[in-house]
This record gives C-alpha cells, structure tokens and sequence, in this order.
C-alpha cells in the first residue's frame, strides 16, 4: 500500500515538472548558489552554442517524493576556476577542485527542492559524487524528464542536468 | 568579544574551509578551531577538545549531523555547548527535528556570512 502511495507521489511530481516547467526553478536555483557561494553573477545561454566537455561530473541523488539525479558537468580548468572563487585560493589539490564541485551541485539540488512547494519535506538528498575523467559512459535509473540549463562562468560553460524518473 | 574555539563538522573538507572564514568574515575572532568530517568523528573530537561552539552539517557518510546532535546531548562534558546546523536540508521537518535534538540555530546552504553571524552570535549571548 505505501508502495503505491510512493510511486503515485512520485508519477505526480514527474507529472508536475512537466507541466509547471521547473527548468526555471532550476535556473534560479542555480544562480543563487554562484551569486551567494562564488560571488558571481551567471545566466543561462543558449545551448546549442556551448556544450561543456564533461571532465569533471558531480552528481547528488534525489530519492522519496522526487526521485532521480542531478548532475553538473564541466572541464577541468574551470572546475578548478570554481574552486578558487570558493575558497578565495588556488585549490591544493584534485581533491580539493572535486570537493568544491560536489559542494556546488549538493548546494544546488538543496536550493531547487526548497523552492519546490510540498517537495522539500519528503525528498531526500545523497551525499555528492564526482566523476573526473573521459572514459566514462552514465547510465543512470531515472531515465524520465530532464531538465538542462547551460551557464557561462568565467566564459567557459557549466551544464547542470536533472534527470528524473518517472 | 572574546575569541571562541569552535567545531566544525562538515563532510567537505572546502565547506569547512568556507564556514571558518565566513565566522571570520562576520567579526567572531577565534582562538582555535578544530574540524571533523562526520558525527562519529566530532564526537572523537569532542573528547580531545574543549569548544565554545559547533557547527554541523545535516548530510554526511557514518553518522549524520542529526544524530550528532542527538548525541551530544548525551554526553556530560558537552552538554550546553551551542550547536549550529548549517545544511542543504531546508525543511521545516528538518529544522524542527534540529531544534527538538539540542540545536540552537539553523542555516541553510547557500548562506552570506551575514547569516553567519544573525544566527551565531545570539547563540553566543552577543548582540547582532
């Protein structure tokens, strides 16, 4: 019984992304956590014109009553440019630059399920996860709507993906 | 003011960086700060040290700050000590589980040192 309760609430908030276009939720989102965190101002841009290469991928889990992933995606100079606009330093290491870029997705995915009404309450976040590298395929179970937005920082583009299951 | 020693407990090793020099940035002077990257191991760290004030985050791997704080109500020496939430999780079931655990204040990520200090001062008994 509360199976179906959860997959029902779930079928509604996929329901409820398409119809309410959360894309820009997820921007504003977005550009709250680059103005506060990074002091930086960025606004989407046209998608087609820039396509980050994926060297460096953060991703934090949804899983309860939004279920599914959300991911930031960029190279490595600009991941490293992100982490030094954190800290106000050069980062000390790999380590450190893959810190800074989980943190930015984990303080994404916060802001965007708070802003969304009735979600916050029963979505669950994962602790963040970065990928670093090329020789990855990304397969992941919430193969349902998506929503994209592609920022500027430093001139350089950031994708920040959110894949939800249906 | 005087200056505080402070705990800071997140799982980000840049977030910890970040909080200490926004407690800065927001006029605390601090003798010391020490840091732990997870609930199990701040309790370790509380052991060692003594605190004026802790800082935790909600979401992290072996023990989750929720439980921190629930333990460290448990804990005689540590008892009394203001604690301060500073999460993703912005939920009011959240920050009521917070409140109801033994924390004194809560701030969600992402926050302005401003912040920092509206929410940290009071529990430190200074005015903002």
């Amino acid at each position: 019984m509360s199976t179906d309760t959860s997959a029902a609430t779930r079928s509604s908030f996929a329901t409820r992304s398409k119809q309410e276009n959360w894309l820009p939720v997820l921007e504003l989102a977005v550009e709250e956590v680059f103005a506060i965190m990074l002091n930086c101002k960025v606004k989407p841009t046209a998608q087609s014109e820039h396509k980050p290469n994926g060297e460096f991928t953060a991703m934090v889990g949804l899983a309860g009553a939004l279920c599914g992933i959300i991911t930031v995606c960029c190279d490595r100079k600009t991941a490293g440019q992100l982490a030094r606009s954190m800290l106000g330093e050069e980062a000390k290491s790999g380590e450190e630059v893959a810190d800074a870029l989980g943190e930015v997705c984990n303080m994404i995915a916060g802001n965007f399920k708070n802003k969304l009404a009735g979600t916050d309450e029963r979505c669950m976040l994962s602790v963040p996860s970065v990928i670093s590298g090329w020789e990855y395929s990304f397969h992941t179970m919430a193969e349902g709507n998506s929503l994209e937005t592609i920022l500027l920082f430093e001139d350089a583009p950031i994708a920040v993906r959110l894949q939800l299951q249906n | 003011m005087d200056k505080i020693r402070a705990l800071i407990v997140d799982d980000s090793s840049v977030m910890r960086k970040i909080v200490e020099r926004s407690l800065r940035q927001a006029g605390i002077e601090l003798e010391k700060v020490v840091e732990a990257s997870n609930g199990a191991e701040a309790l370790v760290v509380l052991q060692n040290n003594v605190v004026d004030l802790i800082l935790c985050d909600i979401n992290m791997p072996v023990m989750d700050g929720l439980e921190f704080v629930r333990q460290v109500a448990t804990v005689e020496s540590a008892k009394g000590i203001p604690i301060v939430m500073i999460t993703t999780e912005g939920s009011e079931s959240h920050v009521v589980q917070a409140l109801s655990a033994g924390a004194r204040g809560y701030i969600r990520k992402p926050f302005t040192p401003d912040q920092v200090k509206e929410h940290v001062l009071p529990v430190l008994g200074k005015k903002v």
